[in-house]
């Protein structure tokens, strides 16, 4: 797996109240913090395409059942009239690419591509935001009392997050998935394992963010706003809150952009290995994990969601990167 | 130095401690809430009460699970017996108890698929190290221009590849249509050459993964430092561009770059899970998704401990390595 462990931008504080000028303009006029970033982020060409294709995506998976209804075929329907029954595989050349079939059909059932790759896209979507927020709500919260507090409360925290780190977290993911009883909490079925890896995932994630956020507060709380703040009488809970807080809001959203790709991955990860949703539920990783045993006959099943799986994490991560230099108060 | 280096050594025991308690808590303590008997896992569902029973009592299953856990703490230390009351086994020092299924020792099953994992995790490594590193310089050097373009592209799409997409899809052009690798793995011992041969294609695949981000990683660092003040003194006292970037930006770029390849080294030895899977490797990894599929506690125990033993290993080499290369850090 890899760790979205990126020094790349260092994103400073972004300042509130009066900010200093970034960049001398033509206009003498206050620009906010947000507004700069925008301005900067118009200009990235490429990070605003990845921007589109991610809400295209996020559109596509939203509208899965129109779109399946309007160019594919019900997600579970098997077609045996295209698979060719000696084989186990689709008549047609190319994984039985046709104009009915816009990406093929599956091995064995002979279901349509298309469909379980929006499908998929729903899951994969959906684990991927779901468990970024886990991690950010913890992670958030953790480092910025580890930060701000200090002491034993930062030894505390700091050793747990190492202690996190230091486990083999997909080993242990799918081992914890795999244990795990069918339902829980009154779900059933796709809603636990979705549940599950959505903590999982989340829960391993949330120390990446918690080291930044920590590392942010611990300068932050030198500073004189903050000082300011507390002779005017704050109390710990409105620094946090109102002083401290306002100020991490740009590293956490490049971070909560660059984790979302690496959750995609560890999900399609865990899929693959089949600790993910359970068949016959689609999901992008379990594609591929099929597509292990016929891709030296038939590559295109294994082609299709895999490249599904790169678009969606290579246009969060260009996006992301974006994010991060238009957020960026060192950059110009 | 000697003070610094008992205490990070008291560290990885007490985080070892850790790690092993949360793991083995867990996966003692799961099948309680799920109502399926560890005893039953062993004798198979056939099998009488009394000698369900015997089994229980010769593994310690029926004492309190602190009780079990020290057991199992003192089994690696100093070897256990596991007595029926009428015969004896003795399982040696490092001892990690016995698979549910094969019901052979765990310590050694895991030494024998060490040599797997080592070898690709190594020549990977080597790879990887190598030419990300590289990379990553000469982008930064030549920032801005086609080559740091087409280059951090690349990159960025490397990151965004799960590796067994990229794995299938090397094997399916090198392997199968091509034929020009084979890869079986051969033991470097039985045949150096076929070792290599077959090594060739996974390593690569593996390395352009990681390569990919410790290329970005790489850059951004350089460039970071190479706005330092101290290589403006040094490029103004006259040293040349050669001495400045290889002397004296290099080294403090190196810093960050070996704490995520300590990870990233420690993390695949404790089992390289995906590349071991797509190219049929019978690593670690496979081992332990092979454990899982099977819910063999003792070898899921047993690998997840050797894995955040290589993690936190690793993490120390690379802190111990840090005062080589850095000279600003001193260990105290």
């Amino acid at each position: 797996m890899t760790t979205p462990i990126d020094t790349t931008g260092s994103a400073g504080p972004a300042e509130t109240g009066p900010a200093p000028a970034a960049a001398p303009v033509k206009k003498i006029e206050g620009r906010s913090p947000g507004r700069i970033a925008w301005d900067r982020l118009k200009r990235d060409k490429v990070a605003l395409a990845g921007g589109v294709v991610v809400m295209l995506l996020i559109l596509a998976a939203l509208f899965a059942p129109v779109l399946t209804s309007l160019f594919g075929h019900p997600v579970d329907e098997p077609h045996p009239d295209q698979i060719n029954p000696e084989l186990g595989l689709p008549k047609g050349a190319f994984g039985g690419i046709s104009g009915d079939f816009l990406l093929g059909v599956d091995p064995t059932f002979g279901r349509d591509v298309f469909s379980r790759i929006l499908y998929g896209a729903q899951i994969s979507l959906l684990v991927a935001f779901l468990a970024a927020g886990v991690s950010v709500v913890i992670g958030v919260l953790m480092g910025v009392a580890a930060g701000y507090f200090g002491g034993w409360i930062d030894s505390a925290i700091s050793r747990v997050m190492d202690v996190l780190l230091a486990f083999p977290q997909l080993l242990f993911s799918i081992a914890l998935v795999s244990v795990m009883p069918n339902d829980l909490l009154g779900l059933s079925g796709s809603g636990v394992r979705m549940a599950i890896l959505i903590l999982v995932i989340g829960f391993f994630g949330w120390p990446y963010i918690g080291r930044i956020v920590r590392g942010q507060a611990l300068s932050l709380r030198e500073r004189e706003f903050v000082d300011a703040a507390r002779s005017l009488g704050a109390g710990p809970v409105h620094i946090l809150l109102r002083e401290l807080l306002p100020n991490l809001v740009a590293p956490i959203l490049v971070y909560t952009t660059l984790i979302i790709p690496t959750n995609i991955l560890s999900e399609a990860a865990l899929s693959f290995l089949g600790a993910g949703v359970k068949p016959p539920t689609p999901s992008w990783g379990q594609m591929l994990s099929q597509a292990t045993k016929i891709y030296q006959v038939d590559p295109t099943y294994m082609v299709v969601p895999g490249l599904a799986i790169f678009i969606t994490v290579l246009a969060f991560n260009l996006f992301g990167d974006g994010l991060r230099d238009a957020l960026d108060p060192k950059g110009n | 130095m000697l003070v610094y280096l008992i205490r990070r050594l008291v560290n990885v025991v007490a985080m070892l401690l850790v790690v092993s308690a949360v793991t083995f808590g867990i996966f003692f303590m799961v099948p309680k809430i799920t109502g399926s008997d560890p005893a039953l896992l062993y004798v198979g569902k056939i099998a009488d009460k009394a000698a369900i029973e015997g089994i229980r009592h010769k593994m310690g299953l029926d004492k309190s699970i602190i009780e079990q856990y020290l057991l199992f703490l003192k089994g690696i230390f100093a070897g256990r017996d596991y007595s029926t009351g009428v015969d004896v086994t003795h399982c040696s020092a490092p001892c990690l108890g016995y698979s549910f299924k094969t019901e052979r020792a765990v310590w050694p099953v895991l030494l024998d698929r060490l040599g797997v994992t080592t070898s690709l995790a190594f020549g990977a490594a080597v790879l990887w190290l190598v030419f990300g590193t590289a990379t990553g310089v000469v982008s930064a050097l030549r920032r801005r221009t086609l080559l740091d373009r087409f280059t951090m592209t690349t990159a960025l799409a490397g990151v965004s590849l799960p590796i067994y997409f990229t794995g299938m899809l090397a094997s399916a052009i090198f392997v199968y249509q091509l034929g020009w690798f084979p890869h079986d793995y051969v033991a470097f011992t039985d045949d150096p050459v076929a070792w290599f041969q077959n090594l060739l294609l996974p390593w690569i695949t593996l390395a352009f993964l990681y390569a990919a981000t410790y290329a970005r990683l790489t850059r951004a660092t350089l460039l970071d430092v190479l706005g330092e003040d101290y290589i403006r003194t040094a490029r103004a006292k006259g040293l040349g561009e050669r001495t400045v970037i290889g002397k004296h930006a290099m080294r403090s770029t190196l810093t960050p770059i070996l704490t995520v390849f300590g990870m990233d080294l420690g993390g695949l030895i404790g089992g390289a899970v995906l590349t071991e899977t797509t190219f049929n490797f019978r690593g670690l990894g496979y081992e332990a998704v092979a454990a899982i599929s099977a819910s063999d506690l003792p070898v899921i125990m047993g690998v997840t401990l050797f894995a955040g033993f290589f993690i936190i290993l690793a993490n120390l080499l690379v802190d111990l390595l840090y005062a080589v290369v850095d000279p600003r850090v001193r260990l105290t």
